[in-house]
């Protein structure tokens, strides 16, 4: 209990005296974490409209697929990227296992499925004959798409706030392919279980607090925007 | 219309956010720098964890301009590193396992940087009773015999490594029995599990003098020539892998050796820990160690 107390103290002190270390750590977290989020939206609510919207033979399949795969373990991600991107990898060439990129790369893969999946989701749940209202009003497919993703908004920020809290608190991944080098690839997950592997219990459970502190400002905001908007 | 307006200011934030996120810091940029500037070091994870290398490195990169990537792993896993060419020089603990990788023609240049020694730790009451006993393989022994509780990193580390010849030499197998269990994790977080556990385990002295604030272990074995801790640097075979960085490589194992460097690791930890964690060796012979 006198430890918890202690990194709540730690975590005090590393915020208001602007640790540098600490910032970096803690910029580079919601950077990566942020741009992961970002791609595996466009990735995800594109490919989970397009399966919502469309009739295809294995749809239930493609479906559980995707269902699965919002489950997908970040150390499997994690090792899966390493192989590929490592030296003597099929994709070498771009030299970027070990950096802030590769990070990026293993998060949006984890984050995707996730996004993709509620997407999938919240179309699929819209009333079916909105559809047809849409096109007889004379909307081209385009639009009714557009139309249809605005009505879904609600959950699609839900789900932008499921990818993202989904890879800033994972660890797997990003320590296996960022490296958690000291200033360049540590995230505030990496740093942590460093900390407590050094046995520096009070910077890890302080490190641990502003982790959480990060996550709940970006779905603060994300919330302020999502309420702001219901329909009236 | 207010909400057409309002999907809009999301968008335009998100790409804000990107155009910010991405501008600011090079986050893209890394493969554009000279592309030998890299170098990965595979290391063990007592470097680390020390602090040593927090120190070492900075200096390092600000002489030469290198960029060092620090993959803090056990000895056993930086060299599966180094084989696979992923690496382009280690700072491991290892001697067998070293010998083994350079013989195989996967390693050049295997040099001697500095030692310290593994202490065999335990709770205090000390249920083996192997307090002040001379022999580690003795203490082994005793510890097996009263079965108490061993932490083994379990992780081919060099420790781990360290650990086996023990047992080996003690003519004890320990493995699968109730009282023996294997971590699989560095030695900082071994250290922690036996100190919540009770339990015995061997490690080097630099972790346990880094953590002992934390932990509630005695030092119960030292001084056995055979807990000799012995680290060298040693640079992954250009002629194996070709995109290994040999100049970097090569620059490293000198840093680490030179004479500056070799001053700064015998001073390293006294202010903080009142002894210093390693003991600087370049240039000496390995049988003169501990003597």
């Amino acid at each position: 209990m006198e430890l918890i107390v202690q990194g709540i103290i730690k975590a005090f002190e590393l915020i208001v005296s602007f640790d540098p270390e600490v910032l970096g750590i803690t910029w580079l977290s919601l950077k990566v974490s942020g741009i992961a989020t970002l791609i595996s939206l466009f990735i995800g609510v594109s490919i989970g409209t397009v399966v919502a919207l469309t009739n295809f033979y294995g749809k239930r399949l493609v479906i559980s697929l995707i269902n699965t795969g919002m489950g997908l373990p970040p150390v499997v991600v994690g090792l899966f990227v390493t192989i590929l991107i490592w030296r003597n990898g099929p994709f070498g060439f771009l030299e970027i296992l070990y950096t802030p990129s590769a990070i990026i790369i293993a998060q949006a893969i984890i984050a995707t499925p996730i996004v993709m999946g509620i997407s999938l989701a919240a179309i699929q749940n819209l009333p079916p004959n909105l559809r047809l209202q849409i096109l007889s009003l004379g909307a081209s497919r385009l639009q009714m798409v557009w139309v249809l993703i605005k009505e879904a908004r609600l959950p699609l920020l839900a789900a932008i706030m499921a990818g993202f809290g989904g890879v800033i608190s994972e660890v797997g991944a990003s320590i296996m392919v960022g490296g958690n080098i000291k200033g360049y690839s540590r995230v505030l997950t990496t740093a942590t279980v460093m900390e407590t592997g050094k046995g520096n219990f009070d910077i890890a459970i302080a490190l641990g607090i502003i982790l959480l502190l990060l996550a709940f400002l970006v779905n603060l905001l994300l919330t302020q925007i999502q309420q702001r908007q219901r329909p009236r | 219309m207010k909400v057409f307006r309002n999907s809009k200011v999301i968008i335009t934030l998100m790409i804000a956010a990107l155009l910010v996120a991405s501008g600011t810091t090079n986050v893209f940029a890394a493969k554009q720098e000279p592309k030998q500037k890299n170098i990965i070091l595979a290391t063990t994870t007592s470097t680390q964890d020390t602090g040593l290398l927090d120190v070492l490195i900075p200096i390092f990169e600000k002489e030469t301009g290198y960029f060092v990537k620090t993959i803090a792993v056990g000895s056993g896993q930086a060299m599966a590193m180094g084989q696979k060419g992923e690496a382009d020089v280690m700072l491991v603990h290892s001697p067998d396992a070293e010998n083994k990788f350079v013989t195989d023609g996967f390693g050049v240049n295997r040099q001697l940087v500095m030692h310290n020694d593994f202490i065999i730790v335990g709770p205090a009451d000390d249920p083996a009773k192997v307090k002040g006993i001379k022999s580690s393989a003795e203490a082994f022994k005793l510890i097996a015999k009263a079965e108490g509780l061993f932490l083994s990193r379990g992780d081919n580390s060099g420790t781990h490594a360290k650990e086996k010849t023990l047992w080996k030499k003690a003519d004890i197998n320990p493995v699968g029995h109730k009282w023996y269990q294997e971590t699989g994790l560095g030695m900082g977080q071994t250290l922690n599990v036996a100190a919540e556990k009770k339990g015995y385990t061997l490690t080097d002295r630099g972790t346990y003098l880094a953590m002992k604030k934390n932990l509630n272990l005695d030092i119960l074995v030292e001084g056995d020539s055979a807990l000799l801790n012995i680290y060298h640097v040693i640079e992954v075979n250009a002629d194996k892998w070709p995109k290994v960085n040999v100049a970097g490589a090569k620059a490293f194992a000198d840093f680490m050796i030179s004479k500056k460097t070799q001053n700064i690791i015998k001073t390293f930890g006294i202010d903080k820990y009142g002894s210093p964690l390693f003991f600087p060796d370049a240039g000496k012979n390995v049988e003169d160690l501990g003597k």
